[in-house]
């Protein structure tokens, strides 16, 4: 396809890669700031013979988006933080039914109602552990509308090739913000088709922990369920199974970091490190390009944490400094990292309200950390 | 083995206890599928959580058991992104009338083209005899050991006030009659709901003085009026909303329209 510069709302881009990637099923509920999604989808979709609905809740919503990946669709959902809440018991049916699919979450300022309208990471821990049980998880943050774009593509391709719901962490601000941007022809992933037939074997355990994916419809006779399965897909209350399934699912995604995690390094011999994902790293890239002494880590990839790329920028750094607009979500992450990589100062920039972190307020905690 | 032509052998024996309606119903589904000609290959069959709901898992099918109370919004989307495969849900009276009530409402209100197969057996039996949006007022269950204060859903009349296609109960007391009506509604477009009315002797029977599957099923028998019925006694289909005031509940073909279905209207 040819590459096209366009002016964009990051929720249009969104929809944008969203379309490239092959996405032919949308379903959704009104909420801000997502709902210019749901709305550009509506006009979008039919164009390129995809299928939208605006469903009675959230629950629905992804419920109908997996129900849509089982017949074969690339489908997605996108939501806000109320919305993300009431997600979270079938994204966990996503997991275990390795259902591939994308769910976007604009970011607004929480709990509960919040601030609708304003944008805030409060989500990050969500993405990671909303569900119940123990799992795995691809999250991604874009921070600006070109990332916006890329990422819903690389959403969709890695939900593909694992096998596994992804995460699109943007938010309100970027949701609304507007950019131009290219719609560049990006390398996209289609899911393998279980071989002809009936499932009746272990293809999932010889291919590395993914296995083709049986589209229904197509004499498989699949049966899927949220229950523990074996590996055919029948119930089983046994510990062997559950330990056996569990330790794939997590290990089909943590295994492949290297190739999952993608983050980008400026200034990489800088003294001091300032970690930001999000609308936040756009502030911190003002400082980095004025500033030699001071480098970014962002990671464009939230979970899996790309943990060894970090430990790699942050080794021989004087300080670290974590840049967030909730409590500290990835801190915690980065400390015990940086620490391993033998950083002796690390702070939290912590920005609640609604707000965002201006390149000042990062440049005073690290004179604040150097005076301490 | 006739009694496996829809259903995984290898998954024999099923976990429903002696007695139960699910059996009756998985019967009557299968002659009225295979009566129907219909091919399993291009049917899929979608559940949420329950005791009914696990039937998806024995139908040698594309099957999808999803979360409590969804089924329907799981169904929607499957049919969504196949609009020419067939898309059957099983339900039951917790998985459908309460945590998946609104669901059940939209999908009836936007006359979805899917075929709903409710079990009601008046309770949760999955999780031990709690009481549902189905119990009958002043009926014990294990959460209502002072019977029931509250008043039960027609899980029927809410389909068909919604708007569904086609509307349909019987009882399991009722097996030729929830063939045909089964085989019927399989032939039409849109929401069509078949409620079969069934029998669970081991919590709801045992707690409402019914333990043997035998007096469960005079019960069902017992309460329930054939629509042509209430018709001859001069009685109005609202007479049976409050089950307290008639004591029966309506079975028959309680609403057969030919209003356009959620396909045909985005297809237009």
């Amino acid at each position: 396809m040819p590459e096209e510069e366009v002016f964009l709302q990051g929720n249009e881009a969104v929809v944008e890669g969203a379309l490239r990637a092959g996405c032919r099923f949308y379903a959704g509920y009104p909420i801000c700031p997502s709902t210019g999604i749901l709305e550009t989808m509506v006009m979008r979709l039919p164009e390129v013979g995809g299928t939208v609905i605006q469903m009675e809740d959230e629950i629905s919503s992804i419920a109908a988006v997996i129900g849509a990946a089982w017949g074969g669709a690339k489908a997605m959902t996108a939501t806000s933080g109320p919305g993300f809440s009431l997600m979270q018991e079938n994204l966990g049916y996503a997991v275990i039914t390795e259902t591939p699919c994308v769910i976007v979450d604009a970011q607004r300022s929480g709990p509960s109602t919040g601030q609708p309208t304003l944008p805030s990471h409060g989500d990050i821990m969500q993405a990671r552990w909303g569900t119940h049980g123990s799992h795995s998880i691809i999250a991604l943050a874009p921070s600006n509308v070109q990332e916006c774009y890329d990422l819903t593509i690389e959403a969709f391709n890695l939900s593909e090739k694992y096998r596994t719901p992804v995460v699109l962490l943007s938010d309100g601000e970027l949701a609304h913000m507007r950019e131009r941007i290219v719609l560049k022809d990006l390398p996209i992933v289609n899911r393998e088709e279980f071989p002809k037939g009936p499932v009746t074997f272990p293809l999932g355990e010889e291919l590395g922990g993914v296995s083709p994916f049986p589209t229904f419809g197509r004499g498989h006779r699949t049966h899927v369920t949220g229950l523990t399965h074996t590996i055919v897909g029948y119930p089983s209350e046994s510990i062997e199974v559950q330990t056996k399934l569990l330790t794939r699912l997590i290990g089909k995604i943590s295994d492949n970091r290297k190739d999952i995690c993608k983050y980008e390094v400026h200034n990489p011999k800088a003294e001091h490190l300032i970690v930001a994902y999000g609308i936040p790293a756009r502030s911190a890239m003002e400082l980095v390009t004025e500033r030699a002494d001071i480098g970014l880590f962002q990671p464009l990839t939230i979970w899996p944490f790309p943990s060894k790329a970090f430990r790699r920028a942050a080794e021989g750094k004087k300080s670290v400094l974590v840049v967030e607009m909730n409590e500290g979500h990835i801190f915690r992450e980065v400390e015990r990292h940086a620490c391993r990589a033998g950083v002796e100062e690390i702070e939290l920039c912590s920005k609640l309200g609604g707000g965002i972190p201006a390149p000042e307020e990062m440049l005073d905690c690290i004179s604040a950390m150097e005076g301490e | 083995m006739e009694n496996f032509q829809i259903y995984r052998e290898d998954r024999w024996p099923h976990m429903f206890c002696p007695g139960c309606g699910i059996g009756t119903v998985m019967s009557c589904f299968q002659r009225a599928f295979l009566n129907k000609g219909l091919d399993l290959d291009r049917t899929a069959f979608v559940s949420g959580i329950g005791c009914s709901s696990r039937l998806a898992g024995y139908v040698y099918a594309d099957s999808l058991h999803t979360t409590h109370g969804r089924a329907l919004a799981f169904a929607t989307g499957l049919k969504l992104a196949q609009k020419d495969l067939e898309v059957v849900v099983f339900t039951g009276d917790g998985d459908l009338g309460s945590i998946g009530g609104n669901h059940f409402i939209q999908a009836c209100r936007r006359n979805m083209d899917l075929f709903v197969v409710c079990v009601n057996n008046n309770n949760y039996g999955m999780t031990g005899g709690q009481v549902s949006s189905t119990t009958w007022h002043d009926y014990l269950t294990t959460t209502t050991p002072k019977g029931n204060p509250e008043y039960p859903f027609d899980l029927s009349r809410v389909a068909a006030t919604s708007g569904a296609n086609y509307v349909a109960r019987y009882t399991t007391a009722h097996p030729k009659q929830l063939v045909r009506v089964i085989e019927e509604g399989l032939g039409k477009k849109g929401l069509r709901f078949i409620e079969a009315w069934a029998a669970c002797p081991t919590y709801y029977g045992r707690y409402n003085k019914m333990a043997s599957p035998v007096e469960h099923t005079r019960w069902l028998k017992e309460n329930s009026i054939h629509i042509e019925q209430m018709k001859v006694d001069g009685k109005t289909a609202e007479d049976d909303i409050d089950l307290q005031v008639t004591g029966k509940v309506t079975i028959g073909v309680l609403r057969d329209a030919d209003r356009m279905s959620y396909l045909e209207a985005i297809q237009r």
